[in-house]
């Protein structure tokens, strides 16, 4: 039998309210959240079978590309584990990326940028962890962007991460950045994160033993959902 | 020194974007031919038990204007108060009743529509019921980090008014963010959800 989910640590994610990050300003909630534990219904989720995947699912690279043809771009292997707070492997959770294209370039109808798009990139995957929590996917490394926030803003290279752990209380999105990259200290959205070591496990680190010969760099990226109490000693309601 | 608590920090938050819709519902944005459907479109079928609603509204931000960016999913129990999930150890849910959904808003008019069934009662944490919901979680563009709501329905007075959810806002002007009026289309009860991110009439968001 398992308790709540641990609360959430509210200083180590970004606050609502970032004026650095103007956008953030009108979508603000400004009353107090309102604080329960966690319910049956928040600590259920849905979950997803291998069968919804496709082969080409975790390859960007091929994925959208025509007449065999692949995305063009550094070519990149990104991968890691799901963990929850206690450190336990996340199986089975459907993780779902999205990118720009090697250009730093969106393929969407409101992309303004005048990067170039790629007819062979689409810049979406996913992938369900296996049981040690593990996942992986192919890619080629995305372009910095600039983007209207201050007069002259750029996006570092990222790409966005959407996660199903198991329990909706674990729901999250987030953005994965790479190592060395000094466009990451600059951005405004990087910095609505208050410390620097909570922005740090956001950085994919270069993993050369990893690396494919003679085809791809290896990034690792781990990603880590809330954790859930033990009901050391506790009554459990009849019906709980 | 004390031993350690080997506990890891939840991964930091970040929004998700403008173009979130890639990532969820690409065929939605025209990338075509990844993968066959978008996830989380159909919730109710032919074989699922309940009683068939609209759930329906807009996101509105501090000045009044309408999101258009945004990702919405909601997750609930079936009739019986059951959840389709591993974690769920009360019983057997529904087969037919994913109970999970998401949706892009509405370019055109920023209206989220999901087609659903009323969920029955689910205990709360502490004993006792809880009377029906439907959890809501949005995402979009100048959200650092998704918001939690929920749906309660404006039918149900006399459940609501033992929730213990809802009893915990002691405000009837913000406790009301949190019930959906009922209306009737076509025969069918539409309950509408607008969620005000701020200001005149914010939406109570959770910590939960
Ligand atoms: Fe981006």
């Amino acid at each position: 039998m398992s308790g709540a989910y641990f609360q959430r640590d509210r200083d180590w994610h970004p606050p609502a309210l970032t004026p650095g990050y103007k956008t953030s300003v009108l979508r603000a909630p400004r009353q107090a959240l309102l604080s329960m534990p966690t319910t049956p219904s928040e600590e259920t989720g849905p979950v997803f079978g291998h069968d919804v995947l496709g082969p080409l699912d975790n390859d960007l690279i091929r994925n959208f590309a025509k007449d065999g043809g692949e995305a063009i771009g550094q070519r990149i292997v990104v991968y890691g584990r799901v963990l929850d707070e206690n450190a336990r492997p996340v199986a089975g959770a459907l993780v779902e990326f999205w990118q720009a294209n090697a250009g730093g370039r969106y393929r969407h109808k409101k992309e303004s940028y005048l990067a170039a798009i790629d007819p062979n990139f689409g810049g979406c995957g996913r992938a369900i962890t296996d049981a040690e929590g593990r996942y992986a996917f192919r890619t080629v490394k995305p372009g910095a962007y600039p983007w209207p926030n201050g007069v002259n803003d750029w996006r570092p290279a990222h790409i966005h991460f959407s996660v199903f752990g198991h329990a909706f209380a674990q729901r999250l999105i987030t953005q994965m950045y790479f190592e060395g990259d000094p466009m990451i200290w600059q951005c405004p959205i990087v910095k609505t994160i208050p410390d620097p070591a909570a922005i740090e496990r956001l950085v994919a680190a270069l993993d050369r033993h990893e690396t494919i010969p003679m085809d791809s760099l290896a990034y690792k990226f781990d990603i880590v959902l809330r954790g859930r109490r033990s009901t050391l000693f506790e009554n459990r309601m009849e019906g709980n | 020194m004390v031993q350690r608590l080997d506990y890891l920090k939840e991964s930091p938050s970040q929004t998700a974007g403008p173009y979130v819709h890639i990532g969820t519902n690409p065929n939605w944005v025209e990338i075509t031919g990844v993968w066959k459907d978008d996830l989380g479109l159909v919730l109710v079928g032919p074989e699922t038990v309940g009683e068939r609603i609209l759930v329906e509204g807009r996101i509105i931000d501090g000045s009044g204007a309408l999101v258009r960016d945004a990702l919405v999913e909601i997750w609930q129990a079936d009739a019986a108060g059951l959840h389709n999930s591993p974690t769920e150890t009360r019983g057997t849910a529904d087969p037919a009743f994913a109970g999970w959904a998401r949706q892009p808003v509405s370019d055109a008019d920023g209206l989220f529509r999901f087609e659903t069934i009323r969920p029955g009662r689910v205990p709360f944490s502490g004993g006792g019921l809880q009377a029906p919901h439907v959890t809501v979680w949005i995402v979009a563009r100048g959200i650092n980090l998704g918001l939690h709501t929920r749906l309660y329905f404006g039918d149900e007075a006399e459940a609501n008014s033992v929730d213990p959810l809802l009893n915990r806002i002691p405000d009837p002007v913000r406790r009301a963010t949190l019930v959906a009026p009922r209306t009737e289309r076509d025969g069918m009860p539409v309950f509408t959800f607008d969620i005000r991110l701020q200001g005149d009439g914010e939406t109570v968001f959770l910590d939960m």
